[in-house]
Order: structure tokens, then C-alpha cells, then sequence
């Protein structure tokens, strides 16, 4: 456990924002906003930001490697993610073609995650019927692991093109190759394929007690055994908010996070989140909201539970105003972040 | 009965979370999914120590309750012979992700539950464990010991009744009898009660006023009448 290399990065989904004086903005001005927050959290030294992909009207963020590309333009350490690309309804060859452009505008410092997506407005929207929704992921991650191998492709699937001694272009500059992880939510299935792949895990631990998720920890290391891998390393991603006073980020969670987790929860069948459950998951639970030394605790400890070396704040769930967001987003990178390494550096790590 | 023998068909996310609690309750586990055991085994001692690995004519044969965690697609499937006399809890529903987008299978007037039992003719079926999301499953017995989660349950069968409340409580949850199983329509998605992890009388609440809300007027609009 000695010289364990830590990853802390943040995620959005491109949350529609608020302007400080409460009135809303619009998606451009939300996707400039990013960009911005990419060169502050560049500034501040934070690894990495990741943006999911989604499809609708609460996010501004559908297409995340144009937003990455101009983000490359304006910082020069911070890795750039998704989280995730939904790859499933997408083209493998054009996902390769714009992350090995990616890869090119930011001298390497793309990373895609692969997912199967928690929302499933792509389908339809790109004329693939959920029917196969393993289906087409089991196939197109194959496709994928196939196409990071660099050499002319042979291939022929069943929701896929056939491709014969096909070159697909800009190509990776040789040795090189794009960095690949893949997010899972509960299922077990998800890990061991991204084992099998050789591909790292970023869980999304988003509800619940984070020890809850150790099963699936113990999973992905016993996976590791069972296909000959070299143990990758295991992340997770979770919501927060981090101000200087812990009633207003409570209030601010409540406001929006506890806003976003209802709508979605509309077209999912889930219930209304209480606030006893709200306040459950602050105190106990997956909620990264209050002071930075509150998040930098919760995150250490549940880093050490479950043996993670990555972590994955997502910031501005729901919008927040321009202030919140970026309050958030200092304060991880000033106060947390080092406090977590100092904490996961001092602990017990046996 | 005797002791009852808890068989989990489906080994995803829900069928390894209830693996877990059944274990935790005490219960003889069995688990199996449509992959070779060897393939499941080194998953589910790692997923659920303690639940059995076995083929899933070796599950029907030997589990007395036999826990249905796979989509309800798959049903149709099954081989209803082998189920006679069993007692089956139909944790599925109907999820377009993985059932397709258009519902052919079930409906208001004739709710996922009732079609699986017309399958299942010959077993003892109750609706159970469908309401709350799987993840909400652990995350609610770990947090309440002192106020369960109402689990609803809905049956045909009068001489189950005692059994299913036995096994709902082993698992951590406080039973509730919604019924006969056409009741289960309640429990589907989009329903209030769907997604719901409250105790008894927050759930008998939200029933108290299904009927003022579009999924109770729905109910009755198909079937003609309220159901309970």
C-alpha cells in the first residue's frame, strides 16, 4: 500500500447553472461555464474533470468531447475525461476517431470512461431499441478493446459494421494508446467485463452507505485474480458541495441535489427523496455536503473502506448558482484534496 | 412447513443483494443464473459468501422458496412443470431496459404478477420484494432496525400467507398483506407505492390516497372498479 498513486478528480453532467443573482442560464452560457471551471480546477492542480453525456433538458452536456477539446485549449495538466460516454448507442469508430483527435489537442490527457448509461434517452434518440441494451454494449466494448490494439481492423459483430483490414484515423501515435476505464453502477456483470478487458473501474456510489459497495470491491479484485490481470486501480464518484458553512451547504444540497434526484426520479418510478433520507445520506451516506474538512473525513474514510485509489466529486448537481459551483470546486482543490491525501497518507495503511 | 430452502433465480444486482440477506437471515441459500456454475460460483462466494452455487434445475428441485430475481421477459422461459407445489416470489417487473420498449407482456388489466403465475400454474405464487429498488433493499434494513420497511406481498394462495411473512421478516422488512395477487398492480412502476421504503403506516397512508392520484385513476379506468 506504500507509494499508492491517488487520482481526485470532477465530474459534471453539464447541470444546467444559475447565474448569482438566481436567474437561470441558459445551456450555452452552462457549457462556457465549464470550460471555465476546467481552467480554474486545471489552476488549482486537480487531476482530472469528466463529463457524462445525456440527453436532456436538466443537462447541457450531449456532446463531451467538443466541450473536452476546447477545454484542452485553455489548461495544461488537468486530464480530461467522460463519465461517462455512453457507448452503447454510439459508433465505436467515431468514439476512436474523436478520442484519438483528443488525444492529439491534449497531448494525451484524454480518458474515456465506458458506460452503459443510467439514462437511456440515447436509444431512441440514435435509433437503437433498449431491447439490446447489453447487447450492444457487451459487443461494442469488444469492438472498442479491438480498435485501442492500434492495427488494421478485422471485424464483424452483430450490431456493428463489418470492417476488413480497415485503419481508422487520426492514429495513435505509436506505444500510445487512449486512456479507457469503465463506470458501473450496481451490476456485477459490468465489473467482471471491465476486468476482463483490463479496463479500471470507477463505481458510482450515489446512495447508501459506501461500505455497502465492498462486495463489489472484493468482486473486482477477485476478478482481477480469475482473468490473470494486473490489479488496476478502483475508483468511485459521488455527489457534493463544499462551502465554509455546513448549514448553507446542507440547504444548498437540499435545494438542488434532493430537486435533480426527484425529477429523475419522475421518469424512473422512484419516490420523492425524504428529508430524513436526505439527511441520512449527509451524515452516513454518499453525500459529500458541508466544510471541506467534513468532505475531506468522509471521502479518506470511505477511500480506505473500499480501497480506492480514485475519487470523483461531482459538482453542481441540479445547477447551483455560479458562486456555490465554484466555492465547490475551490475548495476541493485547496482544502480537501490535499487534506485527503494527508489523512490517507497518515492513516493505517497497512 | 418445514424450514423453508430460499432459492434465488437471477444472480444481478437484485438477485446478490437478496442472496446477502438471505444469508444474513439464517436461511439455507441457493443461487443460480442462466451461466454454468463454475462460471457463478467465484462471483457469488465473493458477491454473497455463504449462498450455494447450483445449476438452476438443481435450484427448482431443491429451494421450497424460490425467489424470481431475473427480467420478467425471461419468465415465459421457465419451465413451469418443474415449479409445481413451490412456493414463487416474484420480485420482477416490467423494465423497459431490459424487456423491451413497448410492454407485450403485461398490463392494467392483467398485472405483471397474474402473468406470471398463469405461467407458473402449478406453483404457489406471491408478489414480493418488487417495490423497493435493490440498492434501497440493504440500505433500508441497515438503517432502520428499529422502524422496518413495509414490504408488501400479494397472493392467492391463503396457505403461503403464513410462510411469506416468515421469510419478509427473516430478510429484515415487516410484511404487508396487500391481498389477492391482482392487487399487485398496486405495486408496479409508476405507481405512488413504486420505489417506496416506508414503514407500515406510511405505506397504508400512501394506499389510503392511491386513488386521487392519474396511476389510481388508471386502475380504475381499466378495470372498472378500485381493486382494494
Amino acid at each position: 500500500m506504500t507509494d499508492k498513486q491517488y487520482t481526485f478528480g470532477l465530474d459534471t453532467f453539464g447541470d444546467v447553472a444559475f447565474h448569482d443573482d438566481g436567474t437561470q442560464m441558459t445551456a450555452a452560457e452552462s457549457l462556457r461555464q465549464v470550460v471555465a471551471e476546467a481552467k480554474l480546477a486545471d489552476d488549482l492542480g486537480i487531476d482530472l474533470i469528466a463529463l457524462g453525456e445525456h440527453h436532456r433538458s436538466e443537462f447541457a452536456i450531449s456532446s463531451p468531447e467538443i466541450v473536452l477539446g476546447a477545454m484542452a485549449a485553455v489548461t495544461k495538466r488537468i486530464k480530461l475525461g467522460t463519465a461517462v460516454t455512453v457507448l452503447s448507442s454510439d459508433d465505436p469508430v467515431r468514439v476512436f476517431e474523436r478520442f484519438s483527435t483528443l488525444h492529439a489537442l491534449s497531448n494525451g490527457r484524454e480518458q474515456i470512461m465506458l458506460g452503459r448509461g443510467s439514462f437511456t434517452e440515447s436509444f431512441p434518440l440514435y435509433g437503437f431499441d433498449l431491447e439490446n441494451y447489453d447487447g450492444l454494449f457487451e459487443e461494442k466494448i469488444a469492438m472498442w478493446a479491438d480498435l485501442l490494439k492500434g492495427k488494421p481492423m478485422n471485424w464483424e459483430g452483430k450490431f456493428t459494421q463489418k470492417l476488413t483490414d480497415t485503419t481508422v484515423y487520426p492514429q495513435l501515435p505509436a506505444g500510445e494508446t487512449i486512456d479507457t476505464t469503465v463506470g458501473v453502477g450496481g451490476s456485477p456483470e459490468s465489473i467482471i467485463r471491465a476486468v476482463y478487458y483490463g479496463f479500471p473501474v470507477v463505481i458510482a456510489i450515489i446512495g447508501g452507505e459506501p461500505v455497502r459497495f465492498k462486495p463489489y470491491v472484493d468482486l473486482y479484485h477477485k476478478a482481477t485474480q480469475q482473468f490473470n490481470k494486473p490489479d488496476l486501480p478502483l475508483g468511485m464518484h459521488a455527489h457534493g458541495i463544499i462551502l465554509d458553512d455546513a448549514a448553507e451547504a446542507t440547504a444548498v444540497g437540499w435545494e438542488y441535489i434532493k430537486a435533480e434526484m426527484d425529477r429523475i426520479g419522475i421518469d424512473r418510478g422512484w419516490a420523492p427523496m425524504s428529508r430524513d433520507r436526505f439527511e441520512f445520506e449527509i451524515d452516513k451516506g454518499s453525500y459529500y455536503v458541508g466544510t471541506p474538512e467534513q468532505v475531506a473525513q468522509k471521502i479518506a474514510k470511505n477511500m480506505k473502506t473500499l480501497d480506492m485509489s480514485r475519487f470523483d466529486l461531482v459538482y453542481g448537481t441540479g445547477g447551483q448558482l455560479e458562486h456555490q459551483r465554484l466555492a465547490t470546486i475551490r475548495n476541493y482543490g485547496e482544502r480537501v484534496i490535499p487534506r485527503v491525501k494527508e489523512l490517507l497518507g497518515g492513516g493505517a495503511n497497512d | 412447513m418445514t424450514e423453508p430452502i430460499i432459492g434465488i433465480l437471477g444472480a444481478g444486482k437484485l438477485g446478490t443483494t437478496l442472496a446477502r440477506l438471505s444469508v444474513q437471515a439464517g436461511y439455507r441459500t441457493l443461487i443460480a443464473n442462466r451461466h454454468a456454475v463454475t462460471e457463478l460460483k467465484w462471483v457469488i462466494d465473493t458477491m454473497a459468501p455463504g449462498a450455494v452455487t447450483v445449476s438452476a434445475a438443481d435450484l427448482v428441485a431443491q429451494a421450497n422458496v424460490i425467489i424470481l430475481a431475473i427480467p420478467l421477459s425471461h419468465v415465459a422461459a421457465l419451465d413451469a412443470k418443474t415449479f409445481a407445489g413451490k412456493i414463487v416470489l416474484d420480485a420482477t417487473n416490467y423494465w423497459k431496459e431490459v424487456d423491451g420498449t413497448v410492454n407485450t407482456i403485461s398490463s392494467f388489466t392483467q398485472s405483471s404478477s397474474e402473468v406470471v403465475a398463469a405461467h407458473l400454474s402449478q406453483a404457489r405464487v406471491a408478489k414480493a420484494f418488487n417495490h423497493m429498488g435493490y440498492h434501497d433493499l440493504e440500505i433500508e434494513v441497515d438503517r432502520h432496525p428499529e422502524a422496518r420497511r413495509a414490504m408488501a406481498f400479494a397472493t392467492d394462495d391463503d396457505t403461503i400467507r403464513p410462510t411469506v411473512r416468515t421469510v419478509l421478516t427473516g430478510f429484515g422488512f415487516d410484511p404487508f398483506d396487500l391481498g389477492p395477487l391482482r392487487f399487485g398492480l398496486m405495486l408496479e412502476p409508476g405507481s405512488p407505492l413504486f420505489g417506496e421504503a416506508i414503514t407500515t403506516p406510511e405505506f397504508q397512508a400512501k394506499i389510503d390516497t392511491l386513488y386521487d392520484t392519474p396511476f389510481g385513476r388508471k386502475i380504475v379506468a381499466a378495470r372498472g372498479e378500485r381493486i382494494r
